[in-house]
């Protein structure tokens, strides 16, 4: 009736967990009660969850990516605790076990659901503002992409209690990850979790593709976009065609678990090599989907508050697209060491140092952008010269990683831990939380506390120094990753400093609880009136903070890069504007009702549960064609109403 | 910096440069198709994988049958010849549905309907007497691979049909209105895009997995 | 919409401005992928083609039938705005090249490294 679940699945007599999830569950059911309490579930329902406003998802994104940095980075500091103590005889307090799905899930976790949300977010949120136009091209499948991207955040976090999650580390390589090694769930959660998330992802490119290609404002030609959104277009090509290959791949490996098939099996005919192949065929683009716009908003960032435009647009424009495309060459550098001749490997090894080329003359774009600018140390700012540095680090240490007879020494070593650390914390880490400084005015209407900020920023860049260079000197001293005891005492020393390096960027998240805390509390004194808090260049400063639910009350006419800093400088006169109808599409349930089926029929086939998965993909399908049934999918706002709306907004009298 | 002064009077400037993609948002139906074509592109970057996985282990036969012994070409001719029909009378029926005309556009989906699930028939007598005689998907990596791809393909075809049903239901009830059209024109790209991958299939999987 | 009368642009399968999608198109298509498919067939099972070229005629022909779908059904590259649809399709085909001919020729590379085995 049940599959293969029974009690036996949650792990009573181990308290981390079930503590763990004690306090989760506590703190999830404090807040549905005060939700119920005050009356909150109709605002919530109608305001946010059935949402199909790109902004509010893209609040939504960001949020679940947060929650989820607080479960990643709590596997993170358990496995440096234990690496600083399980040294010798000494055991530490994980077992191998444990260890082995904490490695997994920190992996899994911090790429897929906090990295991509708080990637996507940022550009839900930001792109069609950018582009001057109200929303993305199909704005109820930007809400589906959300939910189900939750679901796969949802399965992981069950997997925590129920049952257990797979020991594969994130990448899944068979045999290990076949039935054979890997008879129990954890696999599969990783497998089903992922799979039903990457549709949500899939989706998002295709909606991002056609939005920034189809939907701009009158006269924003391709090279008049800011380049955040050429940085978005090419991160969301590569959406477009690396998730494909995941989703295939993750397929059959669902085919080999659970029809018998072999694929990748030891047996009958299976080439596990090809998994291996076809995941870093998606893995490698994946990293320039995190990276890449994050490009995009430190270029933003960096002309802002250097006040100048950024240095030699179209360079930095065909540099975004040469990444585009280059990150779908280089992906053996992922597998050097795993068996292919010399020709291979010199191959992948060139063209992996060639595609450092364009992000060395983005760095130099950067840097010639500041170059006589007047520069404002605001925390978006700090973040920025914080991943120059940090980021271009990581970034040679990857280019020695390309020259392969130096990879055969250091593969999946903690050297290769540390360099790529460096590039996704030093890169897509800092960019995030520039992005999410600079972007929070904008979408709450009044800007984040900024001593708290440049705290947080200091504890995080300090933090990831002392965290991960000595993982740089403990790689060449041959220490291996994923490793839950420790053979040589002498690493020990490097591996404590590590720990206070992770404990001081947990001081740095505690100081951006700190911070949405405090500016919360004490809004009312840093209200953005004008809606351009820091002279910005670009269209979305432009509008309110926040901006009303059509964006722009008339799509505005652009005829330079920079639309509003030309718009500011060339001053205009106050004329009455002639309002038109706007047409805005409805809210939706589609989005979140799919994605509560797609979680249950998830669970169902991770526990071999068949009639209730059948049932939930049936009543998933059916949710998808009563959806696709209606054709007034838009309600519309009068002349007349969008003009009391901006009389209102803009405090004028009628 | 006010908000109000933004605003200009409306009027065309000189520079809405359509070649370089200034013309302001495009119009629903190109936006819908747009990203119809960049999901199917998409769709066949899945294929591609799995035809990439089909190329590396069509030798993988462990012992068991090979493509020469299992495939009926006369079958495969049959099926591609329903399907290559099924893409024209799909053809036909959005020109109908374009030019107004649902009483021609339901005769062309019914015979579309028909040669895809003549297509859909063939491939499974095809499927089911493999499986009994021993070389079903789990018997082999080549076996693994053949089943996905050509039954992934085969997937699609029955979502298409089972779509094409659903979308006729709302011609029938709603008549050939905009957004309905629009609906018509991303399945027709999906159809045709499914006969693209066929050609991919016949060709690689079955003509060069039989000589 | 807001420059909805300025704008021309074309998408695969969009035929409202296209004045040469007719009864005639589609038969003509469907005429030349018939000979495609035949002369695939035939290739395949004959001498025709020289043996050792058998493939690369097979992979010609397949793609020169791709090619009458894409133009005859698909409508491809007409119209004056079709760029955008024309390099999507570059870039998919390039991702599916690489996807494909990197997975050959990567596992042969690493097949041919692998030591001697039992016949599985």
């Amino acid at each position: 009736m049940l599959g293969k679940l029974s009690w036996a699945a949650i792990p009573f007599n181990e308290p981390l967990p079930i503590i763990s999830m004690a306090v989760v569950l506590i703190v999830i059911l404090a807040v549905l009660a005060l939700i119920t309490v005050k009356g909150w579930w109709p605002y919530l329902w109608r305001e946010w969850l059935t949402s199909v406003d790109h902004k509010r998802i893209g609040v939504m994104y960001v949020t679940l990516g947060l929650v989820m940095l607080l479960r990643g980075f709590s596997d993170a500091i358990m496995m440096r605790t234990q690496q600083a103590i399980a040294v010798g005889d000494a055991q530490g307090y994980l077992p191998p076990d444990h260890y082995d799905q904490i490695f997994s899930a920190h992996g899994t976790i911090m790429i897929f659901f906090v990295a991509m949300p708080l990637v996507i977010g940022l550009m839900n949120f930001a792109v069609p503002l950018q582009l001057g136009v109200r929303d993305v091209a199909f704005p109820v499948l930007n809400s589906v992409s959300f939910w189900l991207t939750a679901t796969g955040a949802l399965l992981i976090n069950v997997s925590l209690v129920v049952g257990v999650f797979a020991r594969t580390g994130w990448m899944g390589y068979p045999p290990l990850s076949e039935l054979a090694f890997s008879p129990d769930v954890g696999v599969d959660y990783y497998l089903w979790s992922l799979q039903i998330s990457g549709i949500g992802t899939l989706l998002t490119g295709v909606n991002f593709v056609t939005t920034i290609l189809k939907l701009r404002a009158p006269g924003m030609t391709y090279f008049r976009m800011p380049v955040f959104c050429w940085t978005a277009l090419a991160a969301n090509l590569l959406i477009v065609a690396a998730f494909p290959v995941l989703t295939a791949t993750f397929l059959m490996l669902l085919l080999d678990r659970y029809l018998g098939m072999h694929f990748f099996t030891n047996d009958a005919g299976g080439n596990q090599m090809m998994y291996v192949n076809l995941f870093w065929a998606w893995g490698h683009p994946e990293v320039y989907i995190l990276i890449l716009p994050v490009f995009g908003i430190f270029s933003e960032v960096v002309a802002t508050f250097s006040g100048k435009g950024l240095f030699s647009y179209r360079s930095m424009v065909w540099a975004t697209l040469a990444i585009c495309i280059l990150s779908f060459m280089v992906w053996l550098h992922h597998f050097f060491t795993m068996g292919a001749g010399a020709d291979v490997n010199a191959f992948f090894g060139i063209m992996s140092s060639i595609i450092a080329v364009p992000t060395g003359v983005k760095v130099f774009n950067w840097l010639f952008t500041m170059f006589r600018g007047r520069i404002v140390f605001h925390t978006p700012m700090l973040f920025a010269v914080g991943f120059m540095v940090t980021f271009v680090i990581g970034g040679l240490t990857g280019v020695l990683l390309a020259v392969p007879p130096v990879d055969f020494v250091v593969h999946n070593s903690a050297f290769l831990v540390a360099h790529f650390h460096n590039v996704i914390i030093g890169g897509v880490v800092f960019g995030v939380l520039a992005g999410i400084n600079y972007w929070f005015p904008k979408a709450f209407g009044f800007t984040l506390d900024e001593r708290l900020g440049q705290a947080s920023f200091w504890c995080w860049l300090i933090g990831f120094y002392l965290a991960f260079t000595p993982l740089y000197a403990l790689g060449l001293m041959g220490m291996t990753r994923r490793l839950q005891h420790i053979p040589d005492p002498s690493w020990q020393p490097l591996l404590l400093v590590a720990e206070v390096g992770a404990i001081v960027i947990f001081a740095g998240i505690l100081c951006q609880v700190a911070q949405l805390y405090v500016s919360i509390r004490t809004r009312e004194q840093r209200l953005d009136l004008t809606g351009d808090p820091w002279n910005g260049r670009t269209l979305e400063w432009s509008t309110s903070s926040p901006p009303p639910a059509y964006n722009f009350a008339i799509l505005p006419r652009v005829e330079t890069i920079d639309a509003f800093w030309h718009m500011k400088r060339t001053g205009r006169a106050p004329v009455k504007p002639a309002y038109e109808a706007i047409e805005l599409p409805r809210n939706s349930r589609a989005g979140f009702v799919t994605a509560f089926f797609a979680t249950v029929m998830g669970f169902s086939l991770i526990w071999h549960i068949w009639w209730l998965a059948i049932l939930n993909f049936i009543a998933a399908v059916i949710v998808a064609l009563i959806a696709g049934w209606s054709i007034e999918r838009e309600y519309e706002i009068s002349a007349a109403d969008v003009a009391q709306m901006e009389r209102d907004r803009l405090g004028q009298p009628a | 910096m006010t908000i109000a002064a933004i605003d200009r009077a409306p009027s065309v400037p000189t520079e809405l440069v359509r070649g370089r993609g200034g013309g302001g948002p495009a119009p629903k139906r190109i936006v819908v198709a747009f990203g119809f074509w960049i999901f199917i592109l998409s769709d066949m970057i899945m294929f591609s994988a799995l035809f990439a996985a089909h190329a590396v282990l069509r030798g993988n036969t462990a012992g068991g049958p090979t493509g020469a012994e299992l495939f009926n070409l006369r079958n495969v001719f049959i099926e591609t010849m329903c399907l290559l029909l099924s893409s024209y009378t799909c053809g036909l029926g959005a020109l109908s549905a374009e030019r107004r005309q649902p009483a021609r556009f339901l005769i062309f989906a019914a015979f579309t309907f028909v040669l895809g699930a003549a297509f859909l028939f063939i491939e499974a007598t095809e499927f089911a007497r493999m499986v009994e005689i021993g070389a079903g998907p789990s018997h082999s990596g080549f076996l693994s691979a053949f089943f996905t791809l050509v039954g992934m393909h085969g997937l699609h075809v029955t979502s298409g049909l089972i779509a094409l049903v659903y979308l006729v239901a709302q011609v029938i009830a709603k008549g050939l209105r905009a957004p309905v059209l629009r609906r018509l024109l991303c399945w027709s790209l999906f159809w045709h895009a499914l006969d693209i991958v066929w050609v991919g299939v016949f060709t690689l999987v079955y003509l060069m997995g039989a000589s | 919409m807001d420059g909805d009368h300025l704008f021309e642009d074309r998408t695969p399968g969009v035929e409202e401005y296209e004045p040469t999608a007719n009864y005639l198109t589609y038969t003509v298509g469907l005429g030349l992928a018939i000979l495609a498919t035949i002369a695939s067939f035939v290739v395949a099972q004959t001498n025709l083609l020289w043996p050792p070229g058998i493939p690369v005629g097979l992979i010609v022909l397949a793609l020169a039938q791709i090619g009458v779908h894409l133009v005859f059904f698909l409508h491809l590259g007409s119209g004056p705005d079709s760029t955008n649809n024309i390099l999507a399709l570059a870039f998919g085909v390039l991702i599916v090249f690489l996807v494909i001919t990197g997975s050959v020729w990567i596992i042969a590379n690493l097949n041919s490294n692998m030591m001697p085995m039992p016949v599985q």
